[in-house]
């Protein structure tokens, strides 16, 4: 039948989307921005998702950069890029990575050597996660573009 | 179309706020587009920039092509306080703020500088539905703009911070009253102000100076105070005697009072102490020689109540963070002060050691430090802890048996690293001088605690953070011999979660699976190390489980560094490539989303995420632990009760303050927080 494949793939969607929020993963915001997506913009989920993954791992490098610099690190500069990671993952929607930015900033604030490392350490898992599972996402809702085209001889 | 009006100056009233202009600008790309998007979703017309130099130019090119600014606080080219002033004087627009951190210093910066708003990020669209409000209500209250030029540079009243020129236009008696209102809701929250540096960020137009308590100024003020006697201090008197140019009786007078609410504040915590204190003379030499002398007998005795030396521990880490426990930066401080006494063993090397550092004391401080110090001033507990002196925690050390650390501290074979490092956060230190100052109203026999207090003041400097590092690693090395990890484990189940750091995940929705719920709880307890987590049998089993752990046994910084070095590659090699064990999972979740039993390879696929989770969790777990433990260890040694004092500490400051964030983890927070009283 038309569009079963479709109809399918949106269903797989919206229960990883349920898994998501239930795990707190995501948030309301991530649902903000669909709503944003529209014909005006027909892609605005993926290509704000993409600059914060672009962003995010150039935050993470930096943290870690400064946090490995045994001599003199930087707890400025770290809540200087927290700060921005946790507006970004807030702006997302990014629950779970947004919370773990808070406690690193904390940590950083404290100038707690040991709670910055244990905070980025959880960060970049969690970070990782919700890529994987944001990739997830746009693969099934390519998919699902791609299966609602697909036309059946007998349509036309 | 309204969305297409682009005529300048006029804002068209029969479709507005349809077509109204606006200027957003924020460094951070992912916040700029999504703020975009919402705001052409309200029909705004938007205009975006990441920098805000840029945003500067544009709307100097022409200001009536804009009806409003929107802007985020923290910008790396310019301040976005700064921007917001600029903009408010030259451009007269309304300016909203945005900002991650809620932060209430923030807010009120935002206030003072005149923003007409403060909205936090993620910004709902709701939030932005109502932005036209702030365009309506400035061109309600400027009928006649245009005319009122010259009045726009007219003094703008720092307490109003009314900055966009409402109060120009003095004749209306709208203006008047918002004026009025704004004067007397920041007199109100003047008690709780922030540290104004309006004075060096002025553009040069006629602005009255507010007034900012430097550490110097500050110095001259509690000298006059004394010179007269707190009882007899005027603020006329102390003007004179002060001798500052442009400082008004009005200025000395407010300041006055918030510091005789400091001092009783003060002073009600350490009535207990003030009765030791008194009891070892009024004159400074043969205070620090009797403090160190006498000391070990009498400062036993001050362990007791309440353990508010205890406190003061805890409260001297480096950094300046109070209650941060676990901070290796604590441990060494006791270090210092153990191996200081146990390397100088004489009372009058210990005092000969403090005078040196009471040399410090006419150095000039920075502002900023001066700043973080007064916080710590600000702490109800702070000075409690100053009057009991370094002294009193060597003191205490040698009697404190139970307290783990204090074995530990004293095996530190490098002491002398970490006095040295004292010393060098001492010669840079900026507490010494305001020590001094801030406590002589309290009892004369102070004086000299305060002196000495210097010793433990000083740690607040991030410098002596590096030494505290090396120290924390010799110091972990000396743990693992008398900690395994289970023992770890036991300890780390200390109930106190008084760090922020755990507030914001108590409100997260754990979910149904347990490693998740694990992880959660180990996030809410990062600053605080293990937790049921560990219990949970993740820790428990690391050989079950299918750990890829490098090094499990190795040293925790090998541990360390192949973690990282395993998350790394996680994370960087993500984009197609993932690591082993990811692969294998998501392998199995890619072919999910081709396969057709839907349900079943979900379900499926949380089974094996399970699966690899538990090494990534494991890993992380066994990591962490090891990170935990690392922390555990230092809490360990910083022992039980150093937890209930941070509690106690936090709570004093909380009770005490009537700040928002009562938080006082840091000496800073404090400093900041008496800067603001005053």
């Amino acid at each position: 039948m038309l569009g079963l494949g479709a109809d399918r793939l949106r269903a797989d969607m919206n229960r990883l989307l349920a898994l998501l929020f239930h795990q707190g993963v995501l948030d309301e915001q991530f649902l903000q921005l669909q709503q944003l997506q529209d014909e005006s913009s027909p892609n605005f989920v993926s290509e704000v998702v993409n600059i914060y993954f672009h962003e995010s791992e150039k935050l993470l490098r930096n943290l870690r950069g400064l946090l490995m610099d045994r001599e003199c690190s930087d707890y400025k500069k770290m809540g200087i890029h927290l700060n921005q990671f946790i507006g970004s993952s807030s702006s997302i929607g990014a629950k779970r990575v947004r919370n773990v930015c808070v406690a690193f900033r904390a940590a950083s604030e404290q100038n707690n050597r040991a709670g910055c490392l244990r905070a980025l350490e959880l960060l970049e898992h969690e970070y990782c996660y919700l890529k994987n599972k944001l990739h997830e996402l746009f693969q099934l809702e390519q998919q699902r573009l791609l299966a609602a085209g697909v036309r059946y001889p007998m349509q036309n | 179309m309204t969305v297409e009006d682009k005529r300048s100056g006029l804002v068209n009233e029969d479709k507005f706020p349809i077509g109204m202009r606006i200027l957003a600008v924020d460094d951070d790309p992912i916040c700029l587009k999504v703020l975009e998007n919402l705001l052409r979703k309200c029909q705004y017309q938007v205009t975006t920039t990441n920098q805000a130099i840029a945003a500067l130019k544009m709307l100097r090119e022409n200001k009536n092509k804009y009806d409003l600014v929107i802007s985020d606080v923290n910008m790396p080219d310019m301040d976005g306080f700064k921007l917001l002033e600029l903009v408010g004087l030259e451009m007269d627009l309304p300016v909203i703020m945005l900002s991650a951190h809620s932060d209430k210093e923030l807010v009120y910066k935002g206030v003072t500088h005149g923003a007409v708003d403060y909205l936090l990020k993620p910004v709902r669209i709701e939030e932005l539905k109502n932005i036209w409000q702030h365009v309506i209500r400035r061109k309600k209250l400027q009928p006649k703009d245009q005319n009122r030029s010259p009045n726009q540079d007219k003094p703008l009243d720092g307490a109003g911070g009314s900055g966009q020129g409402v109060s120009s236009s003095g004749s209306a008696d709208q203006n008047g009253k918002v004026n009025r209102k704004r004067k007397d809701q920041d007199e109100d929250e003047e008690e709780e102000g922030e540290e104004n540096l309006h004075e060096n960020e002025e553009p040069g137009t006629q602005k009255k100076p507010r007034v900012v308590w430097s550490v110097e100024l500050h110095r001259k003020f509690v000298a006059a105070v004394n010179q007269l006697g707190l009882d007899k201090a005027v603020p006329k008197k102390i003007l004179d005697l002060m001798n500052v140019e442009g400082l008004t009786r009005e200025n000395v007078a407010s300041h006055l009072q918030k510091y005789r609410l400091y001092l009783k504040r003060i002073s009600s915590v350490a009535s207990q102490q003030a009765n030791m204190v008194a009891a070892f003379g009024a004159k400074d030499s043969s205070y620090l020689r009797m403090g160190s002398l006498d000391g070990f007998g009498d400062f036993r005795t001050l362990s007791g109540p309440g353990r508010l030396s205890s406190t003061s521990i805890s409260s001297y880490t480096p950094g300046g963070m109070l209650g941060r426990l676990n901070s290796p930066g604590g441990l060494t401080l006791r270090a210092i002060s153990s191996s200081g006494l146990l390397q100088s063993g004489h009372s009058q090397s210990l005092s000969n050691s403090v005078n040196t550092l009471g040399k410090f004391q006419p150095s000039l401080l920075p502002a900023s430090q001066g700043a973080n110090l007064f916080q710590g001033v600000q702490s109800s507990v702070e000075p409690n802890q100053l009057q009991a002196k370094s002294n009193t925690h060597i003191g205490e050390f040698n009697r404190n048996d139970d307290t783990a650390g204090f074995t530990l501290a004293t095996s530190f074979s490098d002491g002398r690293v970490t006095i040295g490092g004292l010393n060098n956060t001492v010669s840079s230190s900026t507490s010494n001088p305001l020590m001094l100052q801030v406590n002589p109203q309290q009892s004369q026999s102070r004086e000299a605690f305060a002196t000495q207090s210097s010793l433990s003041v000083p740690s607040l400097n991030q410098e002596s953070f590096d030494v505290d590092v090396h120290g924390s690693s010799n110091f972990l090395d000396h743990s693992r011999c008398t900690e395994n990890w289970q023992g770890a484990v036991q300890l780390s189940k200390f109930t106190t979660n008084s760090l922020p750091l755990s507030e914001p995940f108590s409100h997260d929705s754990l979910s149904t699976s347990n490693l998740r719920d694990n992880i959660s709880s180990t996030i809410s307890q990062i600053g605080n190390g293990l937790n049921d987590f560990s219990s949970s049998s993740v820790l428990a089993t690391p050989s079950d489980s299918r750990v890829d752990m490098q090094g499990q046994t190795s040293s925790m910084g090998d541990v360390v560094q192949n973690m990282s070095y395993n998350s790394r590659q996680r994370w960087e090699e993500h984009s197609q490539d993932y690591n082993p064990n990811l692969n294998n999972s998501f392998s199995n979740i890619n072919s999910f989303v081709s396969g057709n039993g839907v349900v079943g390879s979900l379900s499926q696929t949380m089974d094996q995420r399970k699966k690899f989770d538990v090494p990534l969790h494991g890993q992380l777990n066994n990591v962490t632990p090891s990170i935990f433990q690392h922390g555990e260890v230092e809490n360990s040694a910083l022992d039980p009760k150093m937890r209930s004092n941070e509690d106690y500490l936090l709570e004093q400051t909380k009770s005490q303050n009537g700040f928002a964030q009562n938080n006082y983890e840091s000496l800073d927070d404090m400093m900041n927080a008496m800067i603001k009283r005053v």
